[in-house]
């Protein structure tokens, strides 16, 4: 392992940005799998297809800003540094996981680097990013927040909320629409009225569309909103268009739900965030990441199912930061 | 005679009720494309104005259902997960539950929330997996936790008729059972009407929702030691007490089995109301969550927090011995 990732590259990179869309794809492909034997239970939401997204907006990110994620989450929590033999392990409900097996995959963290969790409730995080924001902001220093959530999201009224918020306290935070086209079922045009940007732009914030398929195009985005974020101007609504490659969640695997036409799913992943960028390197280049990415992965599937099962008589345990102990339930 | 699944007869009283009054219409997320299975073939044989999708809204799209049914509407909400309630609690609980006596009578506010997926779907984690009836059954709006096809069906049907807003969990451990029944079989249950489905001696075992199935197995396992009676509150709000004191004037002993958090949870009202009505040989057992139970993912985490059989035999075991 150490000998191949010797060579280190910025995550900004071309090269840099290619590794962490093919890692995230090949951790997905993977963890689908794993859902399929049995080993991952109660199934994934595949972020295959969006890859560009969390590796532009990472890029741009230093190792002390912070992040909260969505129930798609695997991308953004690897391309901010989470170990994925560790990432994988949460998802397998192992003790050596991020969360040691407590979370699994919609609840990934790792503090540590600062990603301060996936949430499984849409919307949700938006507001928890601005309160990081803000925190960060009173502790002096320049470090930012960002906010990954859906287009299901900007129909909830909270984080129409923690927008205003953001704006009124000029907030370091940075909200990251992933405009994929659907949430689950819902098509965008039978969701929102509107547009996505214009919510933004209500608030007096700065607001793009990029392409959400180009991690070069996302990165451009994120780096001129984090400096303005750094540099005190508030917070910035960058809506990134995307397709989910896959199911809505891995049920859908087996389920008769027909919502996207299959011409639509064809075209929709023609364009594909890891050959856009892979097109961009050396053919030696991208057989080097390719073999790296897949050590790597074969490593964290390894580390994974070899790692132990969490002990039930644990099972409260965490659920008070003070140690405080519940009061069981059973006949006790 | 054909089997009928739970889910089957959830879909089965939406389909009837759609039928029988214009007034009622379905509301949610994915209920168009049906993905909880509950709505299947709803949107195409009523239409998109009895069967609606909605944006990702929770809290406007429950008071939305609150002005309609001012209106004269019976909207039935689908929730995807327990939790949503959470997000709506005061749209539930401090709007549509308080109308009617607030504006002195003039308002009756008939809507049902139904959530199929009730409890731990094993495997979703803490945000997931929650069972929050006795929340609802603490603010007094009515509450039903079927755990059979022919009582899901039936209480459903109930809850659209009602005039007040109802709250229908349905379990997940419960949604793939199946019974034999035919759809004549099928009617209202009345709200507050508990049942017996097994009858007893020694012990009254009170099981709310799937834990009704578990009570069951267990009553089924202890038969040569103990004779088990189960009774199935139905509704968790109003609660059926005479038919709980009836079945305890029997056996003299009471076990609860209940997937709430133990702190206030729906066992210990029965067992409060226990000791002050009932005359008990010995004192009661409640099986529960923990207090404050967060479910955490990892399968035999999840399993841990919740009551199990052995858990239920063991409290059987303890009243008859003191
Ligand atoms: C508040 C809330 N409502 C509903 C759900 C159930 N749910 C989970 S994901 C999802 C769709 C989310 O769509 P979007 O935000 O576009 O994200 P995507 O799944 O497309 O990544 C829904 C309805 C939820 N988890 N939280
Ligand atoms: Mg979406």
């Amino acid at each position: 392992m150490a000998l191949l990732t010797a060579v280190a590259h910025a995550p900004g990179s071309d090269v840099g940005l290619y590794r962490t869309v093919r890692l995230i794809r090949r951790f997905e492909e993977r963890a689908v799998e794993l859902v399929r034997s049995g080993d991952i239970v109660g199934g994934i939401h595949p972020y295959t297809g969006q890859e560009a997204i969390a590796a532009g907006v990472c890029a741009a990110l230093r190792v002390d800003d912070v992040i909260t994620s969505t129930h798609r989450g695997h991308g953004h929590v690897l391309a901010k540094g989470a170990d994925p033999g560790r990432t994988l392990a949460e998802l397998a409900g192992r003790a050596t996981g991020l969360n040691r097996g407590r979370g699994g995959s919609m609840h990934a963290a790792d503090f540590a680097l600062g990603i301060l969790g996936a949430n499984a409730i849409v919307g949700a995080n938006g507001a928890i990013a601005a309160g990081a924001a803000w925190a960060a902001r009173q502790e002096g220093g320049d470090r930012v927040a960002v906010s990954f959530f859906g287009d299901g999201a900007v129909n909830q009224g909270v984080l129409l909320e923690a927008l205003n918020l953001a704006a009124l306290w000029r907030l370091p935070v940075l909200f990251v629409c992933e405009n994929n086209g659907y949430a689950t079922t819902l098509t965008v045009s039978d969701a929102v009225a509107g547009t996505i940007t214009g919510r933004g732009a209500a608030f007096g914030i700065p607001s793009a569309t990029v392409d959400g398929m180009d991690p070069r195009a996302v990165l451009d985005a994120a780096r001129e909103a984090v400096d303005r974020a750094r540099a005190g101007g508030g917070p910035s609504l960058v809506e990134c268009l995307t397709y989910r490659f896959d199911a809505h969640h891995t049920w859908e695997h087996k389920a008769r739900v027909r919502y996207r036409a299959d011409d639509e799913v064809r075209s929709g992943r023609e364009r594909d965030p890891v050959t856009i960028q892979g097109d961009r390197l050396s053919d030696e280049d991208r057989e080097r990441v390719d073999a790296e990415v897949e050590y790597t992965v074969d490593a964290a599937v390894a580390f994974a199912l070899g790692s132990p099962h969490p002990d039930p008589v644990g099972a409260l345990d965490h659920l008070y930061a003070t140690g405080m102990r519940a009061r069981p339930g059973g006949g006790g | 005679m054909p089997w009928l699944s739970y889910q089957k007869a959830l879909n089965r009283a939406l389909g009837d009720e759609l039928a029988r009054d214009p007034a009622v219409f379905v509301l949610g997320e994915d209920v168009r494309v049906a993905v909880s299975n509950v709505t299947a073939g709803l949107f195409k044989r009523f239409g998109p104005d009895r069967v609606l999708d909605t944006p990702l809204s929770e809290q406007a799209f429950t008071s939305f259902a609150t002005g309609a049914a001012l209106s004269g509407r019976r909207p039935v909400i689908e929730f995807q997960i327990p939790a949503l309630l959470y997000l709506a609690f005061e749209q539930i609980v401090n709007q549509a539950h308080k109308f009617s006596l607030m504006t002195g009578g003039q308002a009756r506010v008939p809507v049902t929330y139904l959530v199929p997926g009730s409890g731990s779907k094993t495997g979703w984690a803490g945000q997931h997996s929650d069972h929050p009836y006795a929340l609802f059954a603490h603010a007094g709006v009515k509450t039903a936790v079927p755990a059979t096809p022919e009582d899901a069906y039936g209480l459903l049907t109930s809850a659209i008729r009602d005039d007040d807003p109802v709250v229908v969990f349905a379990p997940a451990a419960a949604l793939g059972k199946r019974v034999d029944v035919d759809h004549e079989g099928l009617g209202p249950v009345p709200l507050g009407v508990g049942r017996v489905h097994r009858e007893g001696q020694d012990v009254t075992v009170v099981a709310i929702g799937h834990l009704v199935h578990d009570a069951l197995a267990v009553a089924e396992e202890l038969a040569d030691e103990v004779s088990v009676e189960v009774f199935d509150p139905r509704t968790v709000y109003p609660f059926d007490w005479d038919g709980l004191a009836a079945s305890v004037a029997r056996t003299g002993r009471l076990v609860v089995v209940d997937d709430s958090n133990r702190m206030c949870g729906l066992a210990a009202e029965v067992v409060a109301t226990a000791a002050e009505r009932f005359d008990l040989v010995s004192p009661p057992v409640r099986v529960t969550r923990p207090d404050g139970a967060v479910v955490p993912f990892a399968l035999a985490l999840d399993h841990a927090v919740q009551p199990d059989r052995a858990q239920l035999a063991a409290a059987i075991t303890k009243v008859l011995k003191q």
